[in-house]
């Protein structure tokens, strides 16, 4: 345990599931609406469960679906048995028979279509993080931020405090801007104490609704200075740090992230795990308690804690071996971190790049994601309230081999 | 379909001993007690001692951690049969049908039926999601509507296929209530007016308050024993003409329109030897009153669809045209957990052997009595159906 919250949490929806049950989960967390699909019969199985309801077999995948289907029933509920809809009521809900067999029951947009109508299905996270239906009329465009039953199932920037906690990188100026323009009404931009010299930061502190924060994720004081200043009003946590090149990369001082041979010492590897892992934990341990510590009367919760982490933290890449640790640490910590904050309704939210076109990179070869790209990748998973996210051709490329087989992706990463 | 073989009837076996234990909303009493005070009006009702029961069959929720077994010990009862039949609104027409072949093979000689349930303050409740496991995962997390969000469905459903109104549902509720007035133990002791159920509390729509059974703490009993034994013992008794059960039936229909009973209720006519014009009187399992709508329907009083045409044209008190859930159904007495799936047998037993408690239907010689239930994920899961009939039928 990380983390020590506040005593007041928010009611949650109905949290628990059967462990067939969680492959809606896992899928929803990517975004995906996935459905088990018999390997022997093709049936389309739903509630989730182990056996086919045809053939009795029990090879039943999760399955990608288009959810189509029509809305055949629904109800709004006035009186729930549960305090978190029964706060919220009255909540309305489904009933959609999929095109491919199964009826569901689902959440609705609160203002839609009436039934009979056609829909598609999606599977969202809800405010308990875990998987759930909802169906929107095919003909009509549902803003889920606008809708007052769905909106708790993303975290949309819009109308929120962003602390974005290193503005001296090109991601973070990217990631500050893009804040910005999807209606974020404050921005804190962490900095360090020669911030001017990085480029961009002038012309970012100028903007309106951005305040340059100064933050040093491997000071325990500076971190906790942060929470007593601004944690009880930051909505969205958005951890970019990453170990910064010195000053004059050019002037010849290898920054190199090297493997175990290539050179990179005990030194650089201290000052990644620093960064990567030690100053998750003291951002989750000054800024985990000071998001949450907001009263039930008070303003609207926090929503989101972003972790910039690496494609490299699933599976070591030798080049870059110790760098790839300390995102393995950090991917380690930040699932410990997701339990943890779940209670209070915040989503954590692991970002996955491959290389980053940044100076870091200059050796690495293309395709690398723009800091642009990656901003925006961070921006639709807030948008679309994913849990993991892998922006980028090479992400998804190693993600899908890590998938398929982690002993085969690890061998050719060491070719 | 007619896959059923014909089965051996119920001539030399009856029913006997009704016994409803008043119903209360709320009580810090356990099932434990509620199944052992039926058992003993079973036995001062009937006359017989204790040990004279050999077999049980119980159905309750609130029992556990405790099953039937357990109850043996409380209530020291020695037993050569036992049966725990945790189907909710079917519980007791399984329980019945089971115990008549128990007794007619001689696993048993009497067989005490009971459905018995608590109903503690919310405070002290399990949590629904114990109910099932597609409840937890795929019911409770929209919205926690329970039951009453599953039945809306269906009611909006219906109405908008068939052509139901708030009114054809409303005059159902309210003719339920004037056959509970008529009854002691119905915990609705006042009429319901048909603008005080359109008025009524939204709840899930379309359904309000009215549409919506109140959970309450109850027990409803009766025996199983050869008829001989019976008429040794001059009790009076009542026949089994024909039953049926039917599980998960049509699970293929998108929404549940329909029970087993429209698989069944051909069989269900032809073993009893009547016609649905000779039923006398319908006990259906009204936790709503669409299912009313749906059994009769489909137990062949009016044709699918045609139920709110049958619901203008007729009166439903014990002396209208067609009599309804004579004691006033679960919607006006209370549903007591498994003892709702016992309400109407026992109900319908009083009716036919003379021991009346609400208004007797005149000169009735044939009851038909539904049962329904389990709702696991979107539909309820068992349906179940028996023809009662007059001692000298
Ligand atoms: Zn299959």
């Amino acid at each position: 345990m990380i983390l020590h919250l506040p005593g007041h949490m928010p009611a949650l929806p109905p949290a628990a599931r059967s462990r067939a049950a969680l492959g809606l989960t896992a899928a929803a967390a990517l975004g995906r609406f996935q459905l088990q699909v018999c390997a022997d019969c093709g049936a389309v199985q739903y509630p989730p469960r182990e056996t086919c309801r045809h053939c009795l077999s029990d090879r039943l995948p999760w399955t990608d679906q288009t959810g189509s289907g029509e809305l055949i029933a629904e109800t709004t509920v006035h009186l729930s048995q549960d305090s978190y809809f029964r706060e919220r009521a009255p909540w309305r809900i489904g009933m959609v028979r999929l095109d491919a067999g199964p009826t569901l029951i689902t959440h609705l947009p609160a203002a839609g279509a009436a039934a009979p109508v056609r829909v598609r299905v999606t599977a969202r996270l809800d405010k308990s993080g875990q998987g759930v239906l909802v169906a929107f009329p095919i003909d009509e465009v549902t803003t889920m931020v606008n809708d007052r039953q769905l909106r708790e199932m993303i975290c949309d920037p819009k109308g929120r405090k962003v602390l974005v906690t290193d503005g001296q990188t090109a991601v973070g100026q990217a990631l500050a801007r893009q804040m910005l323009a999807a209606g974020a009404t404050q921005v804190w931009v962490g900095h360090g104490k020669s911030w001017k010299k990085y480029p961009g930061c002038a012309e970012l502190a100028a903007l309106p609704r951005v305040a340059m924060q100064p933050l040093d994720l491997t000071d325990s004081k500076s971190v906790k200075h942060v929470a007593g200043a601004i944690g009880d009003q930051v909505d969205i946590l958005i951890n970019n740090a990453e170990l910064h090149p010195p000053l004059g990369i050019a002037a010849g001082k290898s920054a190199t992230r090297g493997g175990i041979a290539t050179g990179n010492g005990i030194d650089a590897a201290q000052a990644e795990m620093d960064i990567h892992y030690l100053g998750l934990l003291r951002l989750a341990h000054e800024m985990g308690p000071a998001m949450t510590s907001r009263g039930a009367d008070g303003p609207p919760g926090p929503i989101a804690w972003v972790n910039l982490l690496s494609i490299y933290a699933l599976s070591n890449f030798p080049p870059q071996g110790t760098f790839s640790a300390s995102k393995a640490a950090a991917l380690s910590l930040s699932q410990c971190l997701r339990a943890e904050m779940r209670p209070s309704g915040v989503r954590v939210i692991n970002v996955f790049p491959g290389p980053i076109d940044d100076e870091w990179n200059q050796a690495m070869p293309s395709p690398k994601l723009t800091p642009h790209a990656l901003a925006q990748a961070v921006i639709g998973a807030l948008k679309d309230g994913v849990e993991d996210v892998y922006p980028g051709d090479v992400a998804a490329d190693w993600l899908s081999r890590w998938r398929d087989n982690p002993k085969i992706l690890e061998r050719e990463l060491s070719a | 379909m007619s896959e059923t073989e014909s089965s051996r009837d119920y001539a030399d076996v009856v029913l006997v001993a009704p016994v409803t234990l008043p119903y209360t909303r709320h009580s810090i009493r356990t099932a434990h007690w509620f199944a052992a005070q039926a058992l003993s009006r079973l036995v001062k009702s009937s006359g017989l001692t204790k040990a004279d029961i050999d077999g049980m069959s119980l159905g309750s929720f609130t029992l556990t951690p405790d099953t039937a077994i357990g109850l043996t010990q409380h209530l020291g009862i020695s037993l050569r049969w036992l049966d725990h039949i945790p189907l909710g609104g079917a519980s007791g027409i399984v329980a019945l049908r089971r115990a008549l072949r128990a007794v007619q093979a001689g696993d048993a000689e009497v067989v005490a039926c009971i459905g018995a349930d608590t109903n503690y303050l919310d405070s002290f409740r399990q949590s629904l999601g114990n109910f099932s496991v597609f409840a937890r995962d795929a019911v409770l997390p929209y919205g926690s509507g329970g039951p009453n969000a599953s039945f809306a469905f269906l009611t909006s459903y219906y109405m908008r296929e068939y052509g139901a109104t708030r009114e054809d549902f409303g005059k159902l509720c309210v003719a339920q209530r004037e056959n509970a007035l008529t009854y002691p133990h119905a915990l609705f002791k006042k009429q319901l007016t048909l603008q005080e159920y359109l008025d009524a509390r939204l709840i899930a729509d379309p359904l309000r308050l009215f549409d919506c059974v109140m959970p309450c703490a109850g027990a409803e009993a009766f025996l199983v024993m050869q008829r001989r034994r019976a008429e040794a013992l001059g009790l009076p008794y009542v026949t089994v003409r024909s039953t049926s059960e039917r599980h998960n039936a049509f699970p293929d229909d998108p929404i549940q329109m329909r029970g087993g009973w429209v698989q069944d209720r051909e069989h269900l006519y032809s073993s009893a030897g009547i016609e649905p014009s000779d039923v006398d009187f319908l006990q259906t399992y009204d936790d709503y009153p669409v299912m009313s709508l749906i059994q009769i329907e489909d137990l062949g009083f009016c044709a699918k669809g045609e139920g709110p045409e049958f619901i203008r044209r007729h009166s439903f008190s014990a002396d209208g045209s067609f009599p309804l859930n004579t004691s006033g159904g679960q919607l006006s007495v209370g549903q007591a957990g498994c003892a709702a799936g016992f309400l109407g047998l026992v109900e319908s037993i009083r009716q036919l052997s003379g021991r009346n408690l609400a208004r007797p239907v005149p000169e009735a010689r044939f009851a038909m009595v539904a049962g329904f239930g389990m709702i696991t994920y979107d539909r309820g899961l068992c349906s179940a159906a028996a023809v009662l009939g007059k001692a000298d039928t």
